[in-house]
């Protein structure tokens, strides 16, 4: 279905935010288009640093790096830019939304930057797929409220909104279950991967907490497959 | 646009600190904006109470103050013209025509002006407005008096008012009580000096004097119903304005009356003594000027400094638009729009305030100070001014965008 077979493909990268001091080798990492990948480091093993060479944030000095069928390392800076906007979705651990635009338009926020997820939504408008996906997230009687008002719990649902929103090809989650209890912890599991699934988004699901591992096809350990600091 | 939307959008979340920089930006641009336009309205002002005279006369002396007591009744005269000389003048093959000004006297801080019919048949002001009575006739008998619109306005006079006049300017205790004056006429408002004066005939200016000796009035007044004009001889006036027939033959009139032998006489071009009154201010203009240009630069400085300390709490903001595929253009575009939403909206309150308090101030500065201020357009040198501000608000701009930017690459998409 997807023109790639992997959604990224990562080889022998090595970064670091000095040249000279190397954070973070990578030998090899593979993640299948389609799938739900859990990939596992305690704190200060590099996991933001790998989200930032995924999402073409940073750019490592060698390796490749392949995201969702391009090689990042040979585009440019905003080339690398809009392919985020455009094709992936993102998940803060916390503080995700802009404190002065409203609930709907925090979720329409990627399509207003990028006319592709414009172009993928599955409602006739912008508008009515803000609704149908706040509906789906149990956020729709919030939707012209001020972010502020909402509780993290809601906050997190709309991060979702704003992560799926427009059908991106990769959904990336950077601990997004940490500031919730363990109740909303699974409530929040289970609407993430439901509407991963509707878009047919992979999904990277960063996290130090092993507990959450079986909900997943595949659990990577970043440990395993890096080598920091050396 | 979406950029635009979310820069003005991140303006109104912080209102307040949004709200002060403007505020502080618009005061320093009402103070450069505000001197420019005083500047240039009282300049246009002072221009347009005279028009097609070629030529004012007085006794020797300084251009500016001839032209200032002569016109603007500001100061005064000290020294006199001769009636004879006057009418040499009056009558010279050059000459179209002439308008004698007798001053000295005054009433309850007016200036009185002792002239003849052609005061309001041939004065000009402002291109070729003339002068029109609102209500009565023009002075005519010895104690005729025609009031200018501000003292008819201030003075609640009406036509068949009797005035008394003082001798000499503010506060004089001289007072001509044995002779009133009639009011018979009131001129229409001109927006000019002619407004703050009382009118009166040369006649009249002399009856007032009459029997005086060495300045100092008879012992036994002599009452008005004995004063006729026969017997009455004008001796001298201040200042007469002049009109030539052609305005090529001025500068040879000019040389003529300021080399004229009988008496030492002084002849000015309006425009150009004009011209040194705007140098003379000019020093002052620069002065101020700097200081609201300063005060401009610390308005600047104020949003600089409100938007370079909100990035620390704009850091998750920052990572959320990264995330969403802002580029570093976009980006920077947010923040310089932003700065320059302040610097235009915070110069278009300014300019707004400048207009309004001038349209504020004009009267009460005509009355009380005598300075008549035109409300002029919006020059290109305030356009410039406004230009500046604006793009120097753009430019600051680019300060707080590369640190954050910096902070976003360092941030990475983690602002936890």
């Amino acid at each position: 279905m997807t023109p790639f077979p992997e959604a990224i493909h990562l080889q022998r990268i090595v970064f670091g935010y000095n040249p000279r001091r190397t954070v973070l080798r990578v030998d090899e990492l593979r993640v299948e288009a389609g799938k739900r990948v859990f990939v596992y480091g305690p704190s200060g093993s590099g996991k933001t640093t790998l989200l930032g060479l995924i999402t073409g944030i940073l750019k490592p000095q060698q390796g490749s790096c392949r995201v969702l069928g391009i090689e990042t390392t040979k585009i440019s800076a905003s080339a690398r830019d809009r392919l985020r906007g455009s094709q992936m979705g993102y998940i803060f651990q916390s503080f995700n939304l802009i404190p002065y635009l409203t609930v709907r338009q925090n979720v329409a926020l990627p399509c207003q930057v990028h006319e592709r997820r414009r172009r993928n939504i599955l409602a006739a408008t912008v508008h009515e797929e803000v609704e149908r996906l706040a509906r789906r997230l149990d956020l729709e009687t919030h939707l012209d409220h001020n972010v502020k008002q909402l509780s993290t719990g809601q906050q997190q649902r709309v991060a979702i909104a704003r992560a799926v929103i427009g059908k991106p090809s990769l959904v990336i989650a950077d601990e997004p279950t940490s500031a919730l209890d363990s109740d909303r912890r699974q409530a929040f599991m289970d609407l993430l991967f439901e509407v991963c699934d509707e878009a047919g988004a992979t999904l990277v699901f960063v996290s130090h907490d092993r507990s959450l591992m079986t909900h997943f096809h595949e659990q990577i350990s970043l440990g395993d497959i890096s080598r920091v600091g050396e | 646009m979406t950029i635009l939307r979310l820069a003005w959008q991140s303006l109104l979340s912080r209102k307040f600190t949004s709200g002060l920089t403007i505020f502080s930006i618009g005061l320093s641009v009402m103070l450069l904006v505000g001197v420019d336009c005083i500047r240039q309205g009282a300049q246009q002002g002072f221009e347009g109470t005279l028009s097609q005279t070629d030529l004012v006369v007085g006794a020797r002396g300084g251009s500016l103050p001839l032209l200032l007591y002569a016109v603007f009744h500001l100061g005064s005269a000290n020294n006199e013209i001769s009636w004879d000389t006057y009418q040499h003048f009056a009558h010279h093959p050059a000459v179209l025509w002439t308008i004698p000004l007798a001053m000295g006297d005054s009433h309850r801080g007016f200036r009185v002006v002792a002239t003849d019919d052609n005061f309001y048949e041939h004065y000009r002001y402002r291109g070729d407005h003339s002068l029109q009575l609102a209500q009565g006739s023009r002075a005519e008998g010895i104690f005729d008096a025609v009031l200018g619109s501000t003292v008819a306005a201030q003075l609640h006079y009406h036509l068949g008012e009797k005035i008394v006049l003082s001798h000499g300017l503010e506060g004089s205790f001289l007072k001509h009580t044995a002779d009133p004056y009639t009011v018979v006429g009131i001129l229409a408002r001109t927006a000019t000096p002619v407004d703050r004066a009382i009118y009166i005939t040369l006649w009249g200016d002399e009856a007032m004097h009459y029997g005086w000796q060495n300045g100092a009035p008879p012992l036994q007044a002599v009452p008005e119903s004995q004063i006729h004009k026969s017997d009455l001889q004008i001796k001298t006036i201040s200042a007469f304005l002049l009109r030539t027939r052609s305005r090529i033959s001025t500068l040879f009139l000019q040389r003529e009356i300021n080399t004229y032998k009988p008496e030492p006489l002084t002849a000015i071009i309006p425009a150009y003594a004009l011209e040194d009154l705007w140098s003379v201010l000019s020093a002052a203009d620069i002065a101020l000027s700097l200081v609201s240009g300063a005060v401009l630069v610390v308005g600047l400085l104020v949003m600089l400094t409100a938007l370079y300390s909100s990035l620390n709490e704009r850091r998750h903001e920052m990572a959320v638009l990264r995330a969403v595929g802002l580029n570093a253009r976009q980006i920077f575009a947010l923040f310089i729009f932003e700065s320059t939403l302040i610097s235009a909206v915070g110069a278009g309150f300014g300019l707004a305030a400048v207009y309004l308090v001038l349209f504020a101030i004009r009267i009460p500065v005509e009355n009380n100070y005598g300075i008549p201020l035109v409300m002029v357009g919006i020059s290109s040198r305030v356009l410039s001014y406004l230009g500046a501000i604006v793009v120097a608000g753009a430019l600051l701009g680019f300060i707080p965008a590369i640190r954050a930017y910096r902070n976003a690459l360092v941030d990475g998409l983690s602002a936890t």
